[in-house]
């Protein structure tokens, strides 16, 4: 490594920041990205059993129905929804509109709120249907 | 580097060498499948709600013997991999330090990708052309 490598400033270090809404739903859009990406595994699987593997199908569906698939099954529910919602915040950003700290404050809270009563709203739906 | 001069330009050296080594092609993939994945996704999440809700394997058949449904599916499982693997790849980038570990984790990525993304795409045409 080269001097000038050495000498060049560090960002700010993370624990001088003060922790807020902005950053807390930056780091939530990573966290339900990977979280949604980890779920594409039941997806595929449930998929496969449903064309090739009976066995595995309703393996799948009985893993779904437990309480601890069931906690997943709402987790992913909330995390679509969430990057849904951001996602399409940062497509607004991404064109250049809602910068301004008022706004983005504002659609902060609308993501949080809307993704929650989704979440909410498909599961009333889901045990109407099926039960919980 | 070399310390003798020379008409080339440090430019030479930074041009298209981001972490990623590639240019904007990861940021405007990433976009285009995110508009995809709108209305793709919010499509999905109603026909689970209306059809899919404790279906058994006849009805996943019947349901994807549809060509446009099978068609959606098929649309839908390679946009949610294709934005996935670019954004798992942005994490790994960010945070696994070390080349080796950082190619290592890609590759791992590129593996869980392709397998189930294929795995899924095969499902739905068995699916769809031959029924269960």
């Amino acid at each position: 490594m080269s001097k000038t490598h050495e000498n060049r400033p560090l960002s700010p270090h993370l624990g001088i920041y003060r922790w807020q809404i902005t950053n807390t739903l930056s780091i939530l859009h990573r966290l339900t990205g990977v979280g949604l990406t980890i779920g594409l595994v039941p997806l595929a699987l449930w998929l496969w059993g449903a064309a090739y593997d009976p066995a595995l199908f309703d393996f799948m569906n009985m893993l779904m129905a437990s309480i601890v698939g069931k906690l997943f099954l709402f987790g992913w529910t909330w995390a679509f929804y969430y990057h849904l919602a951001n996602g399409i915040r940062h497509l607004n950003w991404d064109i250049g509109k809602g910068f301004a700290l008022d706004e983005v404050l504002a659609s902060g809270r609308l993501v949080v709120a809307f993704s929650l009563a989704m979440a909410i709203f498909t599961w009333a739906i889901i045990s109407k249907k099926v039960g919980l | 580097m070399d310390k003798r001069s020379s008409l080339r330009t440090p430019i030479k050296t930074a041009r298209g060498l981001g972490s990623s080594h590639s240019g904007t092609h990861h940021f405007w993939v990433q976009r285009v499948s995110a508009v995809a994945l709108i209305p793709l996704s919010i499509w999905f999440m109603v026909e689970i709600l209306t059809k899919l809700l404790g279906a058994d394997r006849a009805m996943v058949g019947s349901w994807l013997n549809n060509p446009l449904i099978a068609l959606a599916m098929a649309a839908l499982v390679v946009a949610l991999f294709v934005h996935a693997r670019l954004g798992i790849q942005t994490v790994i980038e960010d945070y696994i330090h070390g080349e080796a570990k950082k190619i290592t984790a890609l590759l791992l990525l590129n593996l869980f990708i392709f397998g189930f993304g294929a795995l899924s795409v095969m499902a739905i045409f068995r699916l769809h052309f031959s029924g269960i």
